[in-house]
């Protein structure tokens, strides 16, 4: 490998170099990915594309890895800096453009709870797939979801918890959506190390997600039922 | 060997730790976001009946309900400036059941995850950790524990940083991760990798394991992979009474007293010597776990094949040991310089 050339990025050709920055994103590399999208830009790439072609389809790559146990949340972490870092460039052409809104987030991990690692990256991979993602950060008591849902007019609540002793509190916080009528307004998408489907149908959640890439792919599949309901409706 | 945990461990080829803290307190009331810890001070007759039930049904080591007890998970609770005293009286209530047993009983002054990430991947420093870990350590030294208890961990760095505080201290401690991913722990460190990690700290502990993860299947492959390693200390294998399901308002654990009492079994035969359950073990479990251990004679390792016939399947088909290790992903090139 020592003595193979340097890659010089601004010398591939467009489909080259958008597949040298999946490699870099699942190499967490954030400068290379800062240089990539500027070149792509550069090339005239529109803002959109760069998004789906270059940064979504390279974290989907390190989503099924994430998945299937090949990468690691320390891995994953860096993918998503290195993507977040591209993110950042796009997002401001992205509004200017106009780009197709695929729908918004309100995230936050439960009431007694401070892990957050799981909840950053559903929010960091929603966001690479071209979701808009509120934060609402760790011990959140049940009036900051619902604040926050009527505030951002979202579409989906996520919720995460990584205790037993927290995980009931998802409950409450649905409940309390159904009491205000408010329930069938949003999509209800729960994740956490000790959570799985069947508590999530228990609690009436619309699904439990065992990871960011699920969670992603979940987000897109109720999205898209959403808007045929809507067009049928 | 001056401390009463090596000298129980030097008389017994097994020793039976205890069952789940949460699912126990739940039943008693506590609700869900409430830190179990403050019940030390505001219900402490609830915290003297979770220990005892646990040496009644004959555990031979118990751990305090201090888990969350350190300054970054008590701030949530607006109590970080209790930590040392909700630790003191989680170990002094401790101590006061376990004096009256009548036998010899281990306190164990449980040491959980801050909750955050390790720099520089995080924001938490090693200094820092060390520092929140070594308040909790002091508490806990103060009330009388035996012996600290690490657990539930899932960065190499945190359990590092556990260690040291330890040892600041002044204390023996265990020390537990939690593989709950694909057979590694969240933070993708394989139970082969743990044994040497162990072996190489300046400070290691007296014994070190797997607790908490997905099932007790699960765990029991994580022993393996410890015993693997060839250790020179004890292994500690706590695992969860089954899979948490959701009934009416309560989480439940869906692993049987006699699931239970067959991977305590399985454990020792693997190469286990503290053998105890984590979310879901209640008393009933554990009296079932100490009946087989003293009565069912040890039996040869067994093989992953007969661990999944008796206690049902694994989360992942691999768990990055051995000839399983991962594959890498192909890249393009070199990366430049």
């Amino acid at each position: 490998m020592a003595d193979e050339e340097d890659i010089i990025l601004s010398e591939l050709d467009d489909e080259e170099l958008v597949l040298q920055m999946h490699d870099d994103l699942y190499d967490g590399l954030k400068e290379e990915i800062e240089e990539g999208v500027r070149i792509l830009l550069d090339r005239g790439w529109a803002p959109y594309d760069v998004l789906t072609k270059a940064l979504v389809a390279g974290m989907t790559i390190v989503g099924a890895d994430f998945r299937d146990g090949i990468l690691f949340v320390p891995e994953v972490l860096l993918a998503a800096n290195a993507m977040k870092a591209g993110m950042a460039i796009l997002k401001p052409l992205l509004a200017e453009t106009g780009a197709p809104k695929v729908g918004k987030m309100v995230i936050g991990t439960v009431k007694g709870d401070i892990h957050d690692i799981g909840k950053n990256l559903v929010g960091m991979m929603m966001e690479g797939a071209g979701f808009e993602v509120v934060d609402i950060g760790i011990n959140n008591p049940v009036e900051n979801y619902i604040s926050a849902l009527e505030r951002e007019d979202a579409d989906i609540l996520g919720m995460s918890a990584l205790l037993t002793t927290t995980m009931p509190y998802m409950k409450v916080v649905i409940d309390t959506m159904k009491e205000k009528g408010m329930r069938e307004d949003f999509i209800v998408l729960v994740g956490g190390a000790p959570l799985n489907e069947e508590f999530g149908k228990a609690i009436g959640a619309d699904a439990y997600c065992r990871d960011a890439a699920v969670a992603v792919q979940t987000a897109k599949d109720f999205m898209s039922r959403k808007h045929n309901k809507l067009a049928a409706g | 060997m001056s401390d009463p945990l090596s000298r129980l461990l030097a008389t017994r080829d097994w020793l039976l730790a205890d069952g789940a803290t949460g699912t126990n307190l739940f039943n008693m009331g506590l609700t869900a976001g409430e830190a179990p810890e403050l019940w030390n001070t505001d219900k402490p007759d609830n915290i003297r009946t979770l220990y005892k039930s646990a040496v009644d049904a004959g555990s031979d080591i118990f751990l305090t309900n201090t888990f969350g007890g350190n300054a970054s998970r008590m701030k949530l609770h607006n109590a970080q400036s209790r930590v040392r005293e909700l630790n003191r009286i989680g170990a002094e209530l401790g101590r006061e059941i376990a004096d009256a047993a009548g036998r010899t009983v281990i306190v164990a002054g449980s040491m959980g995850p801050t909750g955050e990430i390790m720099a520089p991947m995080g924001s938490l420093t090693h200094e820092i950790a060390v520092e929140m870990f070594h308040e909790q350590a002091e508490g806990l030294k103060e009330g009388g524990a035996d012996v600290l208890w690490v657990e539930t961990i899932s960065a190499p760095e945190e359990y590092a940083a556990a260690a040291e505080a330890c040892g600041k201290a002044g204390m023996p401690w265990c020390g537990t991760m939690s593989f709950d991913t694909a057979g590694r722990t969240m933070m993708g460190m394989t139970s082969a990798a743990m044994a040497a990690m162990v072996e190489k700290l300046p400070n290691p502990p007296i014994a070190f394991g797997a607790n908490c993860g997905v099932g007790a299947a699960d765990l029991m492959r994580t022993v393996l992979g410890f015993v693997a390693a060839g250790p020179e200390r004890p292994i500690i294998a706590k695992g969860n009474a089954g899979i948490p399901k959701y009934h009416d308002g309560h989480i439940h654990y869906d692993g049987t007293p006699d699931l239970m009492a067959e991977y305590a079994v399985l454990a020792r035969d693997a190469g286990a010597t503290i053998i105890g359950g984590c979310c879901g073990t209640m008393p009933e479990h554990l009296a079932a776990m100490r009946k087989a251990l003293e009565t069912r004679p040890r039996g040869p390792r067994p093989t992953l094949d007969e661990i999944a016939a008796k206690l049902g399947g694994f989360s992942s088909a691999s768990d990055g040991t051995g000839d399983d290790e991962a594959p890498g992903r192909e890249r393009r090139g070199r990366r430049r310089g």
